[in-house]
């Protein structure tokens, strides 16, 4: 499957078929760090992505404001 | 994940809460902790109109669309930095949004006002270039609420920007910066205006799942700047804690709020004078905004 990351943007292949939450793990993603995005929808960790799935992993951070 | 409110399929999880909702409960729970925040703290009333400090970024554009969505009189506040392209972009944003849903929008520009834009103000001052831009940002924001008649300033500043800056105050003992730190700022003199983050219950994986679900389209870029911020160490070292248990990070802010905020604020008296050079308040004689534009003009 495809996950798409950003700032800046790139792209990973990963193994689908497993939960959101083992992917995180597997790039070594905090869950608190990231929206997990997939088409027009939010994935909560716990659910599986398919092989032909893209997801995107936006991070939530802002800042450096003084 | 079942949605706690409705059962139905969840979007979001929030592990501090213990709780997990779908999209339209989200945003329901989302504005109740912005209204707890605003009445908790009397931080705004229907009748008064207030600033909304807006970057173009998912937290300030989210605090306003909750604001106008629930009926406040709002008028935003976009400060040009001139920092290349993100300030380019950052500024359509917001007439986008202003635009779309037909609210007002004042626009002001660093560089007119200090006399350059916030890339060379960092190289005149050798300083990083989050210090000009901050004490530039505060400083516009409170003359620009004067001069458009307007009491208060509502900022985006989100619960991992206020544990964050309490993190680095705690880790240097800055009791000024800790006696100021609060969610609500009371005027303290006839020239400065009051300021509220009634973000400050919500963290910024919240606010950004708020601004999706929203489809509000904000920046996600951030400012080129940010890299290698202190603030930015200071989060990951907090999102470390707060991986290993859920809630530290709001306990840690909530915590100083409720037991340890009153007495640094007893121990800070200060002396407001109004400055010589342009009469907004300061504590010496010129304030530090007239002496940023002074070094900037002698560079010149
Ligand atoms: S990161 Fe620093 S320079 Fe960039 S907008 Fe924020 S305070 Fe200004
Ligand atoms: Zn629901
Ligand atoms: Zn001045």
């Amino acid at each position: 499957m495809k996950v798409v990351l950003r700032n800046p943007r790139r792209e990973v292949e990963v193994a689908g078929n497993r939960r959101v939450k083992d992917v995180l793990r597997e790039l070594a993603i905090l869950p608190e760090t990231v929206l997990v995005i997939r088409g027009d929808d939010l994935v909560t960790a716990d659910q599986v992505v398919a092989d032909t799935d893209v997801i995107e992993l936006r991070p939530v951070m802002s800042g450096g404001r003084a | 994940m079942k949605c706690r409110k409705c059962g139905g399929a969840a979007a979001l999880e929030l592990r501090r809460h213990n709780a997990a909702f779908c999209a339209p409960d989200f945003i329901e729970f989302f504005r109740n902790q912005v209204r707890e925040a605003i009445r908790r703290h009397r931080m705004l009333t229907r009748d008064e109109p207030v600033l909304v400090a807006v970057s173009g970024g998912k937290d300030s554009l989210a605090l306003w669309d909750v604001l106008a969505e629930d009926g406040y009189r709002t008028t935003g506040l976009y400060l040009d930095l001139g920092i290349f392209d993100y300030s380019v972009e950052s500024r359509a944003k917001c007439e986008a949004f202003a635009a779309a849903r037909g609210l007002p929008l004042v626009v002001r520009r660093v560089a007119d006002e200090v006399g350059a834009p916030v890339p060379v103000i960092k190289q005149v001052t050798r300083r990083p270039p989050c210090s000009g831009c901050g004490l530039s940002k505060r400083y516009l924001m409170n003359r620009a609420a004067l001069e458009e008649g307007i009491p208060v300033v509502a900022t985006g500043h989100n619960l991992d920007d206020e544990a964050a800056t309490l993190f680095g105050s705690v880790l240097h003992w800055q009791t000024e910066s800790l006696a100021r730190q609060s969610p609500a700022l009371a005027s303290s003199h006839p020239k400065l205006v009051r300021k509220v983050k009634p973000l400050y219950r919500l963290s910024e994986r919240e606010t950004a799942a708020y601004a999706f679900l929203r489809r509000i389209d904000y920046i996600v870029e951030e400012c080129p700047f940010a890299v290698g911020a202190t603030s930015i160490a200071h989060k990951e070292a907090l999102n470390r804690l707060e991986d290993a248990s859920p809630g530290a990070k709001h306990n840690f802010l909530f915590g100083f709020l409720d037991k340890a905020r009153p007495a640094f604020e007893r121990a800070e008296e200060v002396d407001l004078r109004e400055c010589a050079r342009c009469g907004q308040v300061t504590t010496g004689t010129l304030c530090a905004f007239c002496k940023l534009a002074d070094q900037v003009k002698r560079a010149g």
